[in-house]
């Protein structure tokens, strides 16, 4: 038990037109977003002395990177008392926890947190690109590829996809996990999406739809794949004291994990069931009172359906190999099951907005504001994690009080 | 070991250095090679200049087996790479050192037939400066 985290709230959220080419640069959406998410906390812009996104630029394509801070710090000419953007740490949210941990070190007051994706625009009408074979990495086809990705590409294992899938097959052969078990995380996100009106893709998906979809690596079919898009997803991380100066309730820091204690490579990890969700999931734990029986929603980065499973299991949702029999049917992590997960849709079905729009849904639930998606009952507490294979990090939020 | 005809069409070499030669040209003299510690026994993959496991610093390139066992698997359907063939990627663990794995392709297997826990040996496809190890079934 830490009061480290206790010291910062989420202040504000916003986020902006989410979807399918939207055909707008990467800066337009951020400051949509953060715009909102700096007046939903009841700030000025001038009030803004921090600022963290991920990854920061210059990282691979602008689709996926977004901008840089300082492209957003110069379009909203801010004046920063402290700024990060980084590819490497505790996965997406580690921008989120950057910005908590400047604000308990008394750095900065008030930190805008952006993740901005185009890379629906990007995409264009062609289809998802591996690494090494994409437009970005021209000359690897010629020049060869080093570094970690030199033990994969070569193989023709291009894709996350194709990482995973072996991650996800081990769990099927270790614990009997099934392919009608792992279709319940994207069906359970389709539900939601219906009854969210930003979702992407709202249309009802049966068991049937899910196995008629075309295999992409298995056992991923391409509805265990989440769906690129162009949006921009911004929060206001804040000094505590400001919690009461807001009109809505603040989100509360509980909990931060972001260990990785096995080895950080996709093939070489001990336990390929779980890989880095293993070690983050369990720190978590150790820095709050609060228990997995106190979390009232999750929101559980599905990338790949099966990482959803794999968070279930890691935070102690489940005991580890139980995620399986635990989503089997749907009931338990549906809206009104015991434990809601991706209650917007998940990135199968409101979009790829890569981790923080399952920080912005939590942020949403825990605010009551999630409208006909809302969690019925007080929502108190909501798990957050974003990350798959040696890449993970997660955060346990609360209705501040 | 046998050398294997391309397999695919394309592939994306490994850019050779110091570090990492000595592993993709292993197949050159027919042998799967691991940086092993001379101090302790450790095999390091992927290469780095001092063991961590005991921390020497006397790393030679050793042969294996090349028999391994596969710990698990995908069979890939999207066309990454503009082919649309499937095939499957394995992930083989040596029997020499526990966790110690490749990421490499099966051949020469139907892909209907590939599952955890399948004996295989490797077999190199030799192109340019690099000779990849991929593997088959490790028949009795
Ligand atoms: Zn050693």
């Amino acid at each position: 038990m830490t009061d480290f985290e206790r010291r910062s709230i989420i202040s504000g959220i916003g986020q902006s037109a989410v979807g399918r080419r939207l055909g707008r640069t990467g800066i337009d959406l951020t400051i949509e977003s953060a715009l909102a998410a700096v007046a939903d906390a009841g700030l000025d812009l001038t009030d803004i002395d921090g600022l963290a996104s991920y990854p920061g630029a210059g990282i691979g394509g602008e689709g996926f990177t977004g901008p840089g801070t300082p492209e957003v710090q110069d379009a909203l000419r801010l004046n920063l008392n402290w700024h990060s953007g980084g590819l490497e740490g505790a996965a997406q949210i580690a921008a989120v926890i950057n910005a908590v941990m400047a604000v308990g070190a008394g750095l900065a007051r008030h930190v805008l947190v952006y993740r901005t994706v185009t890379e629906s625009t990007e995409q264009g009408s062609g289809g998802r690109a591996g690494i090494g074979v994409g437009s970005g990495d021209a000359g690897v086809a010629t020049k060869g590829i080093g570094g970690p990705f030199q033990w994969s590409i070569p193989f023709r294992a291009y894709s996350a996809a194709n990482w995973l899938a072996m991650s996800a097959q081990r769990h099927f052969h270790e614990f009997g996990t099934t392919p009608d078990q792992l279709a319940m995380i994207a069906l359970n996100a389709r539900r939601n999406a219906g009854r969210n009106p930003n979702a992407i893709y709202r249309d009802p998906m049966t068991l049937a739809d899910y196995h008629a979809s075309r295999m992409i690596s298995s056992p991923f079919h391409l509805f265990d794949c989440d769906a690129p898009v162009d949006g921009s997803t911004a929060l206001v991380v804040s000094r505590v004291e400001h919690a009461s100066a807001l009109d809505h309730p603040a989100v509360g820091v509980e909990a931060m994990g972001t260990a990785l204690r096995g080895r950080p490579s996709w093939d070489q990890f001990d336990d390929m069931t779980t890989m880095a969700a293993r070690d983050a999931g369990a720190q978590l734990w150790t820095r709050t009172d609060l228990t997995p029986a106190d979390v009232d929603v999750a929101e559980l980065y599905d990338g790949f359906s099966f990482l959803t499973m794999v968070w279930l299991e890691a935070l102690g949702f489940c005991g580890k190999g139980e995620s399986g029999p635990f989503i089997e049917g749907g009931g338990r992590i549906a809206l009104e099951g015991e434990l809601p997960v991706n209650t917007h849709g998940g990135q199968h079905s409101a979009g790829r907005l890569h981790g923080f729009g399952h920080i912005h849904e939590a942020c949403v639930q825990l605010r009551g504001e999630g409208g006909e998606r809302q969690v019925g009952g007080s929502v108190e507490v909501a798990a957050v994690a974003n990350g798959g294979g040696p890449i993970a990090g997660a955060m346990l939020l609360t209705r501040h009080r | 070991m046998a050398e294997v005809e391309a397999d695919a069409r394309f592939r994306v070499p490994p850019a050779l250095s110091d570090e990492n030669r000595s592993f993709w040209t292993s197949g050159a003299e027919g042998t799967l090679r691991f940086l092993r510690c001379q101090a302790c026994g450790y095999y390091l993959h992927p290469p780095s200049p001092r063991c961590p496991n005991c921390g020497g610093t006397e790393l030679v390139p050793e042969g294996v087996s090349g028999r391994g066992t596969i710990h698990s698997f995908t069979v890939n359907h999207q066309a990454w790479d503009g082919d649309d063939t499937p095939y499957a990627i394995v992930l083989v663990e040596m029997p020499e050192q526990v966790g110690l794995r490749l990421t490499s392709n099966l051949v020469g297997c139907p892909l209907d037939e590939v599952h955890i826990g399948l004996p295989v040996r490797v077999v190199f496809e030799h192109r340019g400066d690099v000779w990849f190890p991929l593997f088959e079934r490790d028949e009795p």
